[in-house]
């Protein structure tokens, strides 16, 4: 059973992972313009030279 | 001044190239690429580039002492290439550093290095482009439920989270007792599902403690409070238990049930947020500003704040911002939104306007009689607020769901409590059953019953360009069993259309050509009855009486009939819409339009007899008219001429007869009833005061939308009583379990998620089954 000592605290670590990593793309504003963002894929990289 | 130029800088538009004139995509020898972009271009025309002045430099937000940021709502994005477009054009600017157009919000932000003059030239750079700015104002009340919003969402991850790792731990639990796993293990078990399941508690559960503790406050109750109770009881119990080297926690039931109440929280956030955003955006288009002329040149100005004796400039297409009379210019003003009358009116100098009127032909001048907060315009808004005032409110279903549920699961489980005290059993089982109770009692299927099905409800309706404005019309419309209509703009489409006259293929090649110049009615009416390629012309336009235009030395005239020397003829009939074309004095072809009915518009209403729903006409048009149009739809009860507040007090009529009334109305005049009503629609058409009062708006020249919501109201109205019913259902299964103290971890675990995935699966029924 020591074996849950490791396991545990490492699928802990996992999970917030995952969690800090949403909160991360909360923050940045991925989820500001979901009707936007499709579209930009298909645009060309804007050269501004 | 800019607006002498429209038929100049129109002459060079209709030259048949092949690229659209808005966003530069190839176009099959049309002017436009698309409706949406033909819409955006005709948008930028009414603006007719007046100077943007220093409403933008004054919006603009410093960042550092040499850049400023600016923020404004963009009307008139209808495709992706639109933003594209935007944001290119600012960005080729050296100065702008960064330009970006969000298109759910329609809200542009761009920073630049410079002064916030510089910004109001950026700012007209996209006005010249084709497309309207407005300033976003303050908005305190959106900006904090959109935190409310984003506050929720971290609450549902954290919880997630959380209920993820606890089903882990949990279902080692589960599959295996004290003796198996051994006792220490267990408490280990216990302690790290502790350790993840407090701060989730504190965290996730605070928009409910918050709420519970404020309706606790004013001595009230609500569906938090039971919730917060069983949260925390649940949560106290279960370190009591880990502390006593128990066999049972409770942890994970206590962050489930967290989990999937925010869920139902976040989707009703959600709905609400989307019919807010709509009404407010709504709101921004009213709040307009008006240009006023004086000794040191032209400023716009917030319209509220026009006072009596201000000289303003309506460009062509523009609306006329307040009463006045006018004192230059000579043009044809459209009275719709204020009458329901189709025609124009030619209005000349000394002639007086009304606030909300379209000015069509030319640009005017006027002066301002009355402070707009006592115009006619005003004068409807005052009335419309009145009437709502008047409605009562209306207690939504879930409310009243929430009502009966909390007091009966109070009572329940503290009977429990004492039932179990009274036989004799130790307080912290007798607690530890009536916190069971709490938890099991399915505040969940109940949480998530009304939300899910409003979002997909809302969902669908808005594929087909339907457009909830608030949260509770569609429980309201499900009941409706009368619905009034009012004529124009509703029934009819509100505009004329080409219906015959007597003409040849090439005089109407002539007369689209030339009518693709002017924003009269019937000229519109006209070049939309044509798609073919268009002459190039130079034109001229004569406010009140037609176009004329030199074409091989010949003089072509476009418009009444005394314009093209009909007048003597005795083909007269005054009531009929029409337009004659001459060639040098000699009338050629006619015209006749007639405004039409939608196409589906006695299918519609045949239907809605056929479910005994009662329809009335209203009417501000004449009684012919009228009489007329409801002969065609089998319509029985006509009332016809009649004013804004008669409309208003029919509908109070009709409600105080016991009935459940749906105004669909389109016009200014039409406002007021529709706040009168228990539930109100309107055509995407409609004037801007009117859309914002209606609860529900509909796009497209059909009448099928309103069938449609009603049917789609009625279904979702049954799928929330079908899932309260399974949610009773499943408590009168469970409860007793819970009562007797059967219920251990996995049977609450099972129950919960069972009972709210069963919920969400009936509400899914919805997207099945027809459109």
């Amino acid at each position: 059973m020591d074996i849950l000592l490791y396991l545990i605290p490492i699928a802990l670590t996992l999970g917030l992972v995952g969690l800090v990593a949403f909160l991360w793309t909360l923050r940045s504003g991925q989820y500001d313009d979901l009707d936007g963002a499709p579209h930009r894929i298909l645009h060309d990289d804007e050269d501004d030279t | 001044m800019a607006t002498d130029t429209v038929s100049d800088s129109t002459a060079d538009h209709c030259a048949p190239t092949m690229m659209c004139r808005h966003c530069g995509n190839a176009s099959s020898g049309a002017e436009f690429c698309c409706e949406g972009c033909a819409a955006a271009y005709e948008a930028a025309e009414a603006v007719n580039a007046i100077n943007p002045s220093n409403i933008y430099a004054s919006l603009a937000r410093p960042i550092d002492h040499e850049t400023h940021q600016l923020e404004l709502i963009v009307e008139g994005m209808h495709c992706a290439a639109c933003v594209r477009l935007i944001e290119n054009a600012l960005a080729a600017n050296d100065d702008v550093l960064s330009a970006r157009v969000n298109m759910t919000t329609e809200r542009l932000t761009f920073s630049w290095h410079g002064t916030p003059e510089r910004g109001a030239a950026l700012a007209g750079q996209i006005i010249k482009l084709g497309y309207k700015l407005h300033d976003p104002g303050d908005n305190p009340a959106g900006d904090i439920a959109q935190n409310t919003e984003k506050q929720l969402l971290k609450a549902i991850a954290v919880a997630g989270f959380a209920a993820g790792n606890l089903m882990l731990l949990s279902i080692g639990l589960w599959s295996s007792t004290g003796e198996t796993m051994g006792f220490a293990t267990r408490d280990f078990f216990h302690w790290v599902s502790a350790l993840i399941a407090l701060p989730t508690v504190i965290y996730s559960g605070r928009p409910f403690f918050g709420s519970a503790y404020a309706a606790l406050k004013e001595r009230h109750t609500n569906m938090d409070v039971p919730i917060s109770l069983a949260v925390i009881l649940a949560s106290l119990m279960s370190v009591s238990e880990a502390y006593r080297h128990g066999e049972y926690v409770y942890f994970d039931s206590a962050v489930m049930l967290l989990f999937f109440l925010l869920i139902g929280r976040y989707l009703d956030a959600r709905a609400k947020g989307k019919a807010r955003e709509s009404a407010s955006r709504l709101l921004s288009k009213l709040a307009g500003s008006a240009t006023v002329i004086t000794d040191d040149g032209v400023n716009r100005v917030p319209i509220k704040d026009l006072k009596a004796g201000m000289r303003l400039l309506v460009a062509a297409g523009e609306n006329i911002p307040a009463d006045g009379t006018i004192l230059k210019g000579e043009t044809d003003v459209d009275l719709s939104l204020i009458s329901g009358e189709t025609m124009p009116n030619h209005a000349g100098v000394g002639s007086s306007t009304l606030a909300g009127t379209l000015n069509l032909t030319a640009p005017i001048e006027i002066g301002v009689t009355k402070a707009s907060e006592q115009s006619l315009l005003s004068e409807i808004v005052r009335m419309m607020e009145t009437a709502e005032q008047g409605a009562a409110k209306y207690v939504r279903l879930a409310d009243r769901a929430a009502s009966l549920y909390t007091p009966v699961v109070h009572i329940l489980s503290a009977a429990t409590f004492i039932g179990w005290l009274a036989w004799g059993m130790p307080w912290q089982v007798s607690l530890l059953n009536a916190v069971t109770v709490l938890i099991i009692t399915c505040p969940c299927a109940l949480g998530l019953a009304v939300p899910v099905v409003q979002v997909l409800a809302s969902g669908k309706l808005l594929k087909n360009g339907i457009l909830l404005k608030s949260g509770d019309a569609l429980e309201r419309i499900a009941g409706v069993d009368t619905i009034v209509f009012d004529k124009t703009g509703t029934l009819t489409i509100g505009r004329p259309r080409l219906e015959g006259g007597s003409y040849q293929p090439e005089d109407l090649k002539l007369a689209a050509s030339m009518a693709v110049h002017s924003r009269h009615p019937l000229s519109v009416a006209l070049t939309q009855s044509y798609n073919d390629a268009l002459i190039k012309l130079d034109i001229q336009e004569h406010p009140g009486k037609g176009l004329s235009a030199i074409v091989d030395g010949k003089n072509i005239k476009l418009g009444s009939r005394s314009w093209c020397g009909r007048e003597s003829a005795d083909d007269h009939d005054t009531a009929a819409l029409e337009l004659w074309l001459s060639v040098d004095g000699n009338s050629l072809a006619q015209f006749k339009f007639a405004d039409a009915l939608r196409p589906d518009a006695a299918a519609v209403i045949n239907a809605m007899n056929d479910k005994n729903i009662d329809i009335h006409l209203l009417s501000g048009d004449r009684m012919v008219i009228a009489n007329r149009i409801a002969g065609e739809l089998g319509i029985e009860k006509v009332i016809a001429e009649t004013s804004p507040l008669e409309k208003c007090d029919y509908i109070n009529r009709l409600k105080q007869e016991g009935r459940t009334v749906l105004m669909v109305g389109d016009g200014l005049n039409d406002a007021p009833a529709l706040a009168a009503a228990n539930v109100s629609m309107s055509p995407s058409s409609a004037v801007d005061i009117t859309q914002n009062t209606a609860d529900i708006v509909f796009q497209g020249e059909q009448l099928m939308p309103v069938l449609d919501t009603m049917l789609v109201a009625k279904k979702s109205n049954s799928l929330v009583r079908q899932n309260f019913a399974l949610a009773i259902a499943y408590n009168i299964f469970a409860i007793p379990l819970a009562v007797f103290g059967y219920v251990t971890p996995m049977i609450a675990a099972a129950a919960m998620s069972g009972s709210s995935l069963v919920v969400i699966l009936n509400a899914f029924r919805l997207r099945m089954g027809r459109r």
